[in-house]
């Protein structure tokens, strides 16, 4: 594996397969969170079957935090030796003649979902770890919801995760197509292909910040 | 028309270099920039200065060896088209036009606008060929029927003509673009499938070796292409590589 990694397209390769690993996540993730709109019901129920199911929490979660730290552990490695691969830099770079603000700023704006990642694992996932396996409490199925909605009564968190959803969104504006490049898919439907990944880069940070806004305001 | 140049001079490969503001009159419309260029140089000349260097050959957009990133662009503004067919009438009286060297740790600077893309050749020397017995007996090629589409991409890729505005244009100075249009005019035809395996892995290896930066999708180096040659070609690529790597 590692001199499988050591070659330019072997690691983009590894890098897109994390990618879409964890695009296919968020959108399990924003389907789960989506159903609290709805009321405590569904969001309960699908909380402590994912909080509480060994395949999930076993097996599912240890990959996903592996998926996770491997995807930032790249694009840093990645970052640098093209860092490396330029060491005198233009006086004049004209980049937004041939390609996009998303596309050369993809270590920016996955920088900020790192942090996003941060303040999320301390708003839910530290908690949650520490309930379930330190304090041993016992199994309450109905807590779940009053959790979220409790986060979501600071307005500056508020602003924090749709500030951060935007830069996801910009993110996956190029991530999410890239990948398909990156694993050498060519399909005749190229456009049909861009213009779904767009669709979902959009739609699913929309959807997000919707469910923060959402029990913000309800909640007021 | 009058215009003032910013221009990288550095006299050679490990001096440091700078930029020198020159100013030209009487450039007409109609000129290639390569001859403004030169108009530039008669008037150093003239005046016993050091010439700016700069590569050329053909002159008619097919040799590769003109280069020069223009205003922070190689070829310049207008597209699909070398520096040496980039007429001065893309710009306006009184413009200041900024030139550079093209800029990659695999093209050093050799002299002001001059870069070694020696590179280039030795990705093409590690596989970037078909073996063949050319001792007199050699099979005529159009024996071996050739779907058109598969023909017609191949041909697409064998224009790349090496200039190297690809990893000048690319934020990761990535030589994949061009890596891969030598890959893909081989790998589509049946003649180029027999070491299509060695050959991909080849000249990855050497792509990698020369210390280009990663592919990132961000299609600079297709729209900045003189030739436009296709991403699908990148993508192809990756697909002949992961391939060839399960293969070992």
């Amino acid at each position: 594996m590692g001199g499988f990694l050591k070659s330019s397209i072997a690691r983009k390769f590894a890098m897109a397969l994390s990618e879409l690993f964890l695009v296919f996540f968020l959108l399990q993730h924003f389907t789960i969170n989506f159903t609290s709109v709805f009321g405590p019901g569904l969001f309960n129920q699908w909380s402590h079957f994912m909080g509480t199911n060994f395949f999930v929490q076993f097996l599912l979660q240890p990959v996903l935090i592996l998926g996770v730290v491997f995807h930032f552990i790249m694009g840093f490695v990645l970052e640098y030796n093209n860092r490396q691969a330029r060491p005198v830099k233009y006086k004049k770079f004209n980049g937004s003649a041939n390609t996009t603000w998303m596309s050369r700023n993809m270590i920016w704006t996955g920088l900020v979902v790192l942090a996003f990642l941060g303040l999320h694992f301390y708003d839910f996932w530290f908690p949650e770890i520490a309930h379930k396996y330190m304090e041993v409490n016992p199994d309450d199925p109905s807590r779940y919801y009053p959790e979220l909605v409790a986060k979501f009564q600071d307005p500056w968190r508020v602003i924090l995760y749709v500030i951060s959803f935007v830069f996801l969104s910009l993110h996956l504006l190029h991530g999410f197509s890239s990948s398909f490049q990156s694993v050498g898919w060519h399909s005749k439907n190229k456009e049909g292909i861009r213009k779904s990944t767009v669709a979902f880069s959009i739609i699913i940070p929309l959807g997000f910040i919707f469910i923060a806004l959402f029990h913000y305001i309800n909640n007021v | 028309m009058k215009l003032t140049l910013k221009i990288w001079r550095q006299k050679n490969a490990e001096a440091k270099g700078k930029f020198v503001d020159y100013q030209i009159d009487g450039v007409d419309g109609d000129m290639s920039f390569l001859e403004m260029l030169d108009v530039l140089n008669e008037q150093l000349v003239a005046k016993g200065e050091d010439t700016v260097e700069f590569d050329h050959d053909c002159r008619e957009g097919i040799c590769g060896s003109c280069s020069l990133q223009i205003n922070g662009e190689p070829h310049g503004p207008e597209k699909l088209v070398a520096t040496c067919q980039l007429h001065m009438r893309s710009f306006k009286d009184g413009d200041t036009i900024v030139i550079e060297p093209f800029r990659a740790k695999a093209f050093p600077v050799i002299k002001d606008l001059v870069v070694d893309r020696s590179s280039f050749d030795r990705i093409q020397q590690s596989w970037g060929y078909i073996s063949v017995n050319t001792s007199g007996n050699t099979i005529d090629a159009n024996t071996i029927p050739v779907e058109k589409e598969k023909a017609d991409a191949s041909f697409n890729a064998a224009t790349c003509i090496g200039c190297g505005a690809c990893v000048a244009a690319c934020k990761n100075a990535s030589a994949m673009l061009f890596t891969s249009a030598k890959v893909s005019q081989y790998a589509l035809l049946p003649q180029g499938r027999v070491e299509a395996t060695e050959r991909v892995k080849a000249m990855v290896r050497q792509m990698d070796e020369e210390g280009f930066g990663n592919c990132t999708n961000t299609g600079a180096c297709e729209i900045e292409c003189p030739k436009g040659i296709s991403l699908e070609n990148i993508a192809r690529m990756n697909r002949e590589f992961l391939s060839a790597t399960t293969k070992s």
